[in-house]
């Protein structure tokens, strides 16, 4: 137990000292939520553009932290060769996922608190909000991301899986639907963009949060699907020096 | 029960024997020094033992146990230094030092272990800020920090001054006294000649020396002096029935001493010849090989 709480500690510990990771984790959602729910400049199809982008900026929060952020880290930690001193202790490979699960689980929740405190101050009124499917959402998403950010970390050089994960938040914000329906990209990017986990874990938000009325079976399989695989490939494929 | 024991490893990356069926074993309270030049298999040879690689065949014990299938419990009672690395950039000496004594449990102080590798005036400095014997520092309290029973140190003086190597030979030597079995990889023959007590020699992937550094430097008797650098050493070589090699002024004849009279007869010949080649003849030396020049030996041909 100590070894574990040793080890969140600093984890928790790097992820407040390294700016550029809480820039993504916390400034880009807040920032993203606070300017387009205050400024009606987004095709959103909706009365109020904050009841459509909470819960995308949600999704976009568990992408931030459990791929970019954890990704990131974890890539520079190999290349620094981090992990490989970690390995040569008492702390093992599991304990060392766990610690790293709980720092992530610990920044989403103050992620989720700022968020939905700024949309609620926004405007934003969530109708029959079923928060237990919502949180069920974001734990199944975090899997599905943070598989990305370590099949990634897992095989790229530091700053090449800096570079990479960037630009995969980039193009998943982008094809994810978050800011905009996907109705209103063409229809192939459309079909790209509905397979993407954001889209899914943003359109399985909106429904609990907004009871959007939509049909979410489709998004929890896409949403499971790469919860299942990307963690599987990450598992076969990661090199830890 | 041996600290570690090697035997018949072979450790292969594709068509490459970087291991070459070795065997050899580390004592407690013993300092084994692993030398080889790069390239030689010191480094695969130790990683396996540290946990970090599979053999490809042979066996490992590290207390008795199988470092690739026990890692977790092995890990408890073995420090690792690693030769560079292994600390996040922004992280800072006194809280890493304190993450790993709480890591291994062992009830060690993070603040006496800092002071011991004489770090106390940079508890606050991140690792970013040290200099490269700074960080040779922490990584060797990261191990320390296992109150080991064995410790893996590689290149633990790299780039520490003079004054901080005293105090890294100290750590080592209270660490063997205490009875753990250090195993310290050095391409520094000088640093391993000062704290070894045994020498693991490896090249090509083999072992060519496996000796108490005593045994292995009394094996073989240097003849050292200085004279002109005009010394024709093919024909001072071709008087005396042995090889002369030069390093400028000063030149080295190396036998294997089988009877005591040898060393003096020879001085008698090489002194007598260069009279009579009226050459000079200064600091002349008679005694054991140093580690440097059994190196150059028997690793001739391969880069260090």
């Amino acid at each position: 137990m100590s070894a574990l709480r040793s080890q969140i500690d600093a984890e928790l510990s790097l992820v407040r000292r390294n700016g550029e990771q809480l820039l993504v984790t916390l400034g880009i959602p807040l920032l993203l939520l606070g300017f387009f729910g205050s400024v009606d400049i987004l095709p959103t199809n909706t009365d109020d553009p904050i009841d459509f982008l909470v819960p995308g900026i949600l999704a976009l929060a568990v992408m931030s932290t459990s791929m970019v952020s954890l990704g990131i880290a974890t890539g520079f930690e190999r290349s620094y060769l981090v992990l490989k001193r970690l390995a040569a202790t008492p702390l093992g490979t599991g304990r060392l996922i766990a610690a790293k699960t709980i720092a992530v689980a610990c920044v989403e929740a103050v992620q989720m608190v700022l968020l939905v405190a700024l949309g609620l101050a926004l405007g934003w009124s969530p109708e029959s909000a079923n928060w237990l499917l919502a949180l069920a959402a974001v734990v199944v998403g975090t899997f599905a991301f943070a598989g990305i950010g370590l099949a990634l970390a897992g095989n790229l050089r530091g700053e090449v899986n800096l570079a990479a994960s960037n630009g995969l938040y980039l193009i998943l914000l982008l094809l994810g639907g978050l800011l905009f329906p996907l109705e209103r990209l063409p229809a192939f990017l459309e079909a790209v963009g509905r397979a993407t986990p954001t889209h899914a874990l943003a359109d399985i938000l909106a429904d609990s949060l907004m009871s959007a009325g939509h049909h979410t079976g489709t998004s929890w399989l896409v949403l499971g699907a790469w919860a299942i695989a990307m963690p599987a490939v990450a598992a076969r494929t990661f090199r830890w020096n | 029960m041996t600290a570690v024991e090697v035997a018949n490893l072979s450790v292969h990356y594709g068509p490459l024997r970087a291991v070459d069926d070795v065997s050899f074993g580390a004592a407690f309270g013993e300092v084994t020094a692993v030398l080889g030049p790069n390239g030689a298999g010191k480094t695969s040879t130790i990683e396996t033992c540290e946990g970090f690689r599979r053999p490809t065949s042979g066996a490992v014990r590290v207390l008795g146990l199988d470092p690739w299938a026990q890692r977790t419990t092995l890990h408890r009672e073995v420090g690792v230094m690693l030769q560079d690395g292994g600390v996040y950039p922004s992280a800072r000496v006194g809280e890493t030092v304190a993450q790993y004594c709480r890591l291994y449990n062992r009830s060690v102080s993070p603040t006496e272990l800092v002071d011991r590798v004489g770090l106390g005036s940079r508890v606050t400095s991140t690792w970013r800020r040290l200099s490269g014997g700074e960080k040779q520092r922490l990584s060797l309290a990261l191990a320390l920090a296992a109150k080991p029973r064995v410790a893996f140190l590689d290149e633990p003086t790299s780039g520490v001054d003079v004054n901080g190597r005293d105090d890294v030979r100290g750590i080592i030597r209270d660490l063997a006294s205490d009875g753990c079995a250090v195993i310290l990889a050095t391409h520094e023959l000088d640093e391993a000649e000062r704290v070894a007590d045994r020498v693991v020699l490896f090249n090509r992937g083999k072992i060519v020396a496996d000796s108490t550094l005593a045994n292995l430097r009394s094996a073989r008797t240097t003849v050292r002096f200085r004279s002109s650098t005009t010394l024709d050493t093919a024909a001072l070589a071709r008087h005396i029935g042995l090889d002369v090699s030069a390093n400028d002024d000063e030149f080295m004849v190396s036998f294997t001493a089988t009877d005591s009279s040898m060393a003096s007869d020879l001085v008698s010949r090489i002194s007598v010849w260069l009279g009579s080649n009226a050459l000079p003849l200064h600091d002349l030396n008679v005694g054991g090989e140093r580690l440097e020049d059994i190196f150059r030996m028997l690793t001739k041909g391969q880069g260090s």
